[in-house]
């Protein structure tokens, strides 16, 4: 074991400097900037690429919320930008107001809160604060970008097609995703979507690997799993969570593509459409739902779990106390990766799945509420007797876990299959995951970004603006998303493109509204974000070393890290992640890499016995990577 | 006009980044920034405050102010089941939320930052994590076992005797089939026999049972009495849901679905509880199945049980409808379906009538 560590070690340390020496010389556009293999770009072109996608997702969720708050008003002004797609009276078509609704969720979950949270931030902190030069392999981590970047190029071209892009709802349920009788969008808008999903999944699969190979195999001295950051516990959960549920999907894909192009019968039986019945006969459509949630549920926390991981990370460092239950955090998030493989079927309690399967599945879904409430009561423990700093990041972090509670209690609701009956398909469905996933994950990624712009740009976003962004993002969501509880409740459906057909669903004329300028602001205030995001790149303050005063490794980075991190050898790390505020201590936070021997006078007892084994470290082969 | 407006934007936009440039740069003069937390950090911990209050009492003022605005009246025996159990699990969140809310916000607000204090240093506690994770547990294990024992009486088999009738979904219209009077049996359908002409149900003629089948395009089901819906759907997915009764269930291309309700409120009833002369049950769509997917309405009609079975007697058979499809009836059995369609009066009634 010892052995290879050190072997593997002295490879990339081998590899660090020799792409030093490129740097040096001004390396080539096309390998610093496109087809750079070094983690902190890629990282960069995950983030970018994430945010012109957030930016469209939100656009196309703005058009879909006009129809549905001012259905009335006529919006012909839009037709510059969707043509045809704007009848002669000026109203939306209702086959693009579902591929809209189709389109923006595919976004946001798939390419937003996948590719540009996970991609982003377990690329850009998984060897900073765990002490590795670059990922396991630099190689396949380009590759992965470039396969999302293949699969953005097929996803963004989908969206023009004269039939649209794919409508059948985020969730492509066959048949009708599978029949271009069915609705025109399952024509080629269709087979874009699947084949771009096809290099998603190939991207993420790449990424998900790189990252548990580097997490397992390239910590730094004294860098022991127990010393994690959570980011890279909950990267790590990801990863492995990705890696055994992406494939499932893409098996789903398959064979979607299969009964589309090929003739099978998968997911397709007892068809009668456009005055002919088809030959399909044996396939359910079941089936897919199942493979499509086997994927779908583990996805819904592949998104949440890095976020999980940020906020825990930065309300440690702005309570400047430790993470409360540093070890209960971690165990909740091992019970709810395993947990999030057994749940997928309450998706389905009335799709006609056998009632009994839906007990089950009832069952093992509640207990996922447990896990949660820890979560939410270390959160809020580790703010108790803190010392709060609302840095932007601060807040969108305590913003989340607001969203975490909002949204997870409503969970308890749609777990219960006998509840469920009626809420089904509602917008209560709406209102409880795009708060508990949607908005939660998306302030995991916004206060990412602002506690580590200064790592990734050497420069400090402006923080009144961050703060402002905050508040108007924060009220937004919550008048966006609190409303449709009471519109859900009512049993108004999903991915209607209006209510007036029916009495029963004529009210909320005025909650629609409310809910739909709300969208509109919170959209205007993310350009706020965006200035200050582009603005702070090139003008912003030059940030110091450790802005924050935080103890993770990639605060001992130089203002700029360049490729390899550290321009010497790789620190050591001797204490975990989280002494801040610990008593007798000078400052309010001991960095990793200060051994206790340095700080006899902040030690705890047991820390004290430590340090004799810190100072054999040099010749003692208890320790992996000996020094070099 | 939109050009004024254009040009609007283009200076307002430019007013706002002189401010911002303005105060950036009174923030430089000012002086090297060294303070550990911004000029107006407490600042953040009040407004969080604020947004707890305000936000709180809209929840409970609208809730309560609004509550008959945004429940739908019960009309079935399971639905009260399950409101009960929505209302329960709501009172335990709720109280969850509110507390959970205001103690999580307090605590922001008192522990904000101030200078020359320190943070507690409190890494873990085996009791606190020990009691919340067995508190929601048992809490959880409670709404687990209501929930099951009503979702196992929901889905439980239907009573021999309950009212069959199929409900067919395709894109973007409902449409009902009642066994008949005759022989209350469904006859058997397949989907390859489904023709534009007049067979949209894809009846088999040479099953007897669906000679008195009868189709109707609103939905009536008797008062106080099983009904057992058999959902199908012909094209893509569909879902049954019917709000008052809190009913839903999928309708699904080549597998049969079902749910079984009793219907406790008749539409005469329903109108006067509401108060409103002009209500009607509905039937809609819940699952995505095309671009008429939010028009795909079925009326529903809740009768007493005599007007129910009245208003069945009433309905021409599907066969005496589409007398074309005699042809397709085999030809021993022709005279049968003749008669169980109602296309010709039963000889034997003719022989009685004779008799009198």
């Amino acid at each position: 074991m010892a052995t290879t560590d050190i072997h593997i070690h002295s490879d990339v340390h081998h590899h660090g400097d020799h792409d030093h020496e490129h740097e040096h010389h001004e390396g080539n556009f096309w390998t610093t900037y496109i087809f750079s293999q070094d983690h902190k770009v890629i990282a960069k072109q995950f983030l970018i690429t994430g945010i012109f996608w957030a930016l469209i997702g939100g656009v196309l969720s703005v058009i879909f919320r006009l129809q549905l708050g001012f259905p009335e008003s006529n919006i012909s002004w839009l037709k510059p930008l969707l043509g045809g797609w704007i009848t002669a009276d000026g109203k939306l078509d209702p086959q693009f107001y579902l591929a809209l609704v189709t389109m923006h969720g595919t976004i946001m979950v798939f390419f937003v809160l996948t590719a540009g949270l996970s991609g982003t931030f377990s690329n850009f902190l998984i060897p900073l604060q765990i002490g590795a030069r670059d990922m396991a392999s630099g190689f396949l981590n380009m590759l992965s970008y470039w396969f999302f970047f293949i699969s953005s190029v097929l996803m963004f071209i989908s969206l023009f097609i004269s039939t649209g892009p794919a409508s059948g709802g985020w969730t492509v349920y066959p048949p009708l995703s599978a029949l271009e009788q069915a609705i025109s969008g399952s024509g080629l808008g269709m087979t874009l979507w699947l084949v771009a999903m096809a290099f998603f999944i190939a991207s993420s699969l790449l990424g998900s690997i790189n990252y548990i190979s580097t997490v397992i195999n390239m910590r730094t001295r004294g860098m022991s799993f127990t010393k994690l950051p959570l980011t890279i516990w909950a990267f790590f959960f990801t990863a492995i969570i990705g890696v055994l549920s992406f494939p499932v999907l893409f098996a789903a894909a398959l064979l979607l593509i299969f009964d589309r192009s090929f003739g099978t019968s998968f997911f397709l039986s007892d068809i009668y459409i456009n005055g002919e019945p088809l030959a399909h006969e044996g396939g359910s459509p079941i089936l897919f739902q199942h493979l499509f949630w086997f994927l779908g549920h583990p996805e819904v926390y592949i998104v949440l779990l890095p976020a999980l991981g940020i906020s825990s990370e930065i309300i440690a460092t702005n309570s400047r106390k430790p993470i409360f239950g540093y070890k209960a955090m971690i165990g909740s998030m091992l019970f709810i990766a395993i947990l999030s493989f057994i749940v997928w079927a309450h998706h389905m309690f009335v799709t006609g799945m056998n009632p009994f399967l839906g007990s089950i599945f009832m069952l093992l879904t509640l207990i996922i509420a447990v896990p949660s409430a820890v979560k939410i009561f270390n959160y809020v423990t580790t703010l108790w007797k803190g010392n709060i700093r609302f840095t932007p990041a601060m807040l969108f972090s305590i913003g989340l876990v607001s969203f975490f509670l909002t949204g997870g209690i409503t969970g308890i609701f749609l777990g219960n299959s006998a509840i469920d009956i009626q809420l089904h398909d509602t917008y209560f469905v709406v209102a409880h995951f795009h708060l508990v996933m949607g908005s939660a994950s998306f302030f995991g990624m916004l206060a990412g970004i602002y506690h580590w712009f200064p790592k990734m740009f050497g420069r400090m976003m402006n923080e009144g603006l961050g703060q402002l962004h905050f508040w108007l993002t924060f009220i937004g969501v919550y008048l966006v998303f609190f409303p449709m509880h009471y519109i859900g409740i009512a049993g108004f459906p999903r991915r209607y493109y209006s209510w007036t057909n029916f009495d029963t669903f004529s009210g909320f004329t005025d909650l629609n509204m409310l809910v739909s300028s709300a969208a509109i602001a919170t959209l205007a205030a993310q350009f706020i974000f965006l200035f200050n995001f582009f603005y702070s790149m090139f003008r912003g303050r030059l940030a110091p070393i450790n802005p924050w005063n935080a103890t993770t490794l990639e605060w001992t980075t130089p203002r700029n890290p360049g490729h390899g991190n550290w321009p010497g050898e790789i620190p050591a790390v001797y204490r975990w992640p989280y002494d801040y505020s610990k008593p007798g201590a000078k400052e309010d936070f001991i960095p990793q890499t200060v051994p206790y021997s340095e700080t006899p006078e902040s030690n705890l007892p047991h820390e004290t016995k430590l340090i004799k084994l810190e100072s054999s470290n040099g010749d003692n082969a208890i320790i992996v990577e000996g020094s070099h | 006009m939109s050009l004024i407006i254009g040009l609007g934007a283009i200076l307002v936009l430019g007013v706002l980044y002189m401010i911002f440039r303005v105060t950036n740069l009174v923030a430089i003069a000012k002086g090297v920034k060294d303070d550990k937390v911004g000029p107006n950090n407490s600042l953040h911990g009040v407004l969080f405050i604020i947004f707890m209050v305000v936000s709180l009492v809209a929840f409970f003022w609208y809730s309560f102010a609004h509550f008959d605005g945004y429940t739908l009246p019960i009309a079935s025996v399971h639905g009260k089941e399950t409101d009960h159990l929505f209302w329960v699990t709501m009172a335990i969140t709720v109280a969850a939320f509110v507390i959970i809310s205001i103690i999580m916000f307090v605590f922001i607000y008192q522990y904000r930052y101030k200078e020359g204090r320190r943070a507690k240093f409190y890494p873990d506690n085996h009791y606190l994590e020990l009691t919340w994770t067995v508190v929601p547990a048992i809490v959880l294990t409670v709404l687990i076992f209501t929930g099951l024992s009503t979702w196992n009486d929901i889905t439980s088999p239907a009573k021999k005797n309950a009212e069959v009738i199929e409900i067919v979904g395709q894109q973007f219209a409902w449409t009902a089939r009642y066994p008949g009077v005759k022989d209350n049996q469904l006859g058997k359908v397949n989907f390859k026999l489904i023709d534009n002409f007049g067979n949209e149900f894809g009846l088999d003629l040479a099953d007897k049972n669906s000679y008195d089948d009868f189709k109707s395009l609103e939905l009536h089901i008797p008062k106080g009495k099983e009904v057992l819906l058999k959902i199908r759907a012909k094209d893509v997915l569909h879902s049954v849901f019917l709000p008052h009764f809190r009913v839903k269930m999928d309708a699904v291309p080549g597998m049969q679905t079902q749910f079984k309700f009793v219907a406790t409120k008749t539409t005469k009833e329903m109108r006067l509880e509401t108060s409103n002369p002009d209500f009607n049950y509905e039937l809609a769509c819940t699952e995505i199945c095309g671009q008429g997917h939010f028009s795909m309405k079925m009326p529903v009609v809740v009768d007493e049980w005599d007007d129910y079975v009245k208003w069945k007697q009433a309905q021409e058979t599907w066969l005496k409808q589409n007398p074309k499809y005699l042809d397709k009836v085999p030809a021993d059995l022709r005279e049968a379906a003749m008669i169980k369609a109602g296309l010709e009066k039963d000889p034997g009634a003719t022989v009685a009538s004779v008799n009198e």
